[in-house]
């Protein structure tokens, strides 16, 4: 499993990909497959306020509720639709399959983030 | 096998098989080809003797008297209240010889409970649970995969709710042999036709089984199935789960099981409290739920109704795989039990609208004439 380099992660299994002061957010290729079949996704509205660390949604699948924690502070500028009807996307491919994207309200924010190298080696000592 | 494992009351038991494709694909194969469950973990009592139908008479409360020698029946075991101790499947396996299937994580409850309450028959009791792992095989090709392995027992002759005993053809790298006298029930939990066999216990031998199956299954697309599946599947076809849709708090008419329950045999446990139960009504009743608004229903979510008052819970609720619905059983007064009817599952504080719609949610087709 490759986690890409120029996305950073947290411990709570989302990535960020930041582009200026927009970033890209999604969970982790190991959180969808220790999740399994994910059926349902609940994501926020455009325009609304997310913290760092705190829930902005949650993903289900067959078996489980898991809450979503934003990996950095911002306005929710985009939301995926697609996974509200296919949210088997997650599992097909979870770096690509993105759920919202926001406006940074400070983007160095993302500094204290773990990089791919960290977060493979955290997955690693996790299991 | 690559399975995914969890703690199960005790057991570290397969919740899916990632290999297999995971729940979504377990559960649909076995809707339309078949799987096969390691179910070990379900435990096995045998009472015997010349009293032994008088005692599960008395402990149980559907009528054993009707059993043939080979038959199994659904029943359950009562509280003095008519709440479950636990549900059960009750085989005849002679003439004074009953073997009751009981679950898991009520196992230690449930033997010393039927120890106590056949004390005063002529009959002994024995706890067979750590003596067979149980192997579910279910699906509509259920019959061709086990009849592969079971070469001197046509299974089409063994209805459902009936068992027969035979030989399973076990085989290990080079050597083949035969199981004798295993014991083979066209039973399951599954809502599907299937058969569940009881092997010995022993690893070597409960563990080629397992193998054989998959090997010889290879063409009927077999896949090895999880807790995780039998959960959906048996959700969808309304087959009640201990500690949610039945438990020592919910008594056999507000769980629907009246049909299982016959009052009109020799007296039986919690016999009596059922009787001023029916004559009391019922405060609350199982119903089936589809979601018409986005949002998975899940156990112990609040049911609220249209005016956001809350009026019962929710006992099992997921996505269904092979409907493709998002359902759940809930407990709800009489008065919103009506079929269509709206009401709301209390989702992360928010109110999603839900129907009362008819169980079980899945019927299996009609087998057509071949």
């Amino acid at each position: 499993m490759s986690y890409p380099g120029d996305f950073k992660y947290t411990k709570e299994h989302e990535w960020i990909k930041a582009n200026g002061t927009t970033a890209t957010i999604g969970i982790t290729s190991h959180a969808q497959e220790s999740l399994g079949d994910i059926v349902f996704v609940e994501l926020p509205k455009v325009g609304t306020e997310v913290a760092k660390g705190k829930t902005f949604g949650s993903v289900e699948s067959v078996k489980a509720v898991s809450d979503l924690y934003s990996p950095a502070s911002g306005t929710v500028t985009e939301v995926n639709a697609d996974l509200a009807t296919a949210p088997e996307n997650i599992n097909k491919d979870a770096h690509s399959a993105w759920l919202i994207k926001i406006a940074l309200k400070d983007p160095s924010e993302l500094r204290s983030l773990l990089s791919s190298e960290d977060y493979e080696k955290f997955v690693a000592e996790e299991n | 096998m690559g399975a995914k494992m969890v703690e199960f009351n005790g057991w570290d038991m397969p919740v899916e098989y990632p290999s297999a494709g995971g729940i979504i694909a377990e559960h649909n194969a076995v809707r339309t080809g078949v799987g096969i469950f390691d179910v070990s973990h379900m435990g096995d009592i045998q009472i015997s003797g010349p009293d032994s139908l008088a005692a599960v008479q008395h402990i149980s409360m559907n009528d054993a008297s009707k059993l043939a020698i080979g038959q199994a029946q659904y029943s359950a075991l009562l509280y003095p209240q008519g709440t479950f101790v636990d549900d059960v499947v009750v085989h005849r396996l002679g003439e004074n010889d009953y073997m009751l299937v009981i679950n898991a994580g009520t196992r230690e409850k449930d033997v010393s409970w039927v120890r106590d309450n056949c004390a005063g028959f002529n009959c002994a009791v024995e706890n067979l649970s750590d003596d067979f792992t149980q192997i579910a095989i279910q699906g509509p090709k259920a019959e061709n995969l086990l009849q592969k392995i079971t070469p001197g027992t046509d299974l089409s002759s063994v209805k459902s709710y009936w068992f027969t005993r035979g030989n399973i053809l076990c085989f290990e790298k080079s050597s083949r042999r035969y199981l004798g006298d295993i014991l083979i029930a066209r039973t399951g939990y599954t809502a599907e036709d299937g058969f569940e066999i009881y092997v010995p216990s022993d690893e070597p031998t409960s563990t080629s089984v397992w193998n054989i199956l998959l090997e010889v299954g290879k063409e009927f697309g077999v896949v090895p199935c999880g807790l995780g599946a039998r959960n959906t599947l048996r959700l969808e076809g309304k087959l009640p789960l201990y500690g949610h849709e039945i438990s020592d708090t919910i008594n056999v008419c507000e769980a629907g099981l009246d049909r299982f329950c016959k009052m009109d045999k020799p007296d039986f446990i919690g016999r009596s409290a059922l009787v001023h139960a029916k004559d009391r009504g019922l405060t609350r009743t199982l119903v089936g739920l589809e979601m018409t608004e986005r949002g998975i229903a899940r156990d112990g979510y609040r049911v609220l109704d249209d005016g956001g008052k809350e009026v019962g819970y929710v006992t099992s609720g997921s996505f269904a795989p092979f409907l493709k619905k998002n359902i759940a059983l809930a407990y709800v007064p009489p008065e919103f039990a009506e079929l269509g009817s709206s009401l709301k599952v209390e989702i992360r504080n928010q109110p999603v609208a839900a129907k009362v719609v008819p169980t079980p949610f899945y019927k299996r087709p009609k087998k057509s004439a071949s």
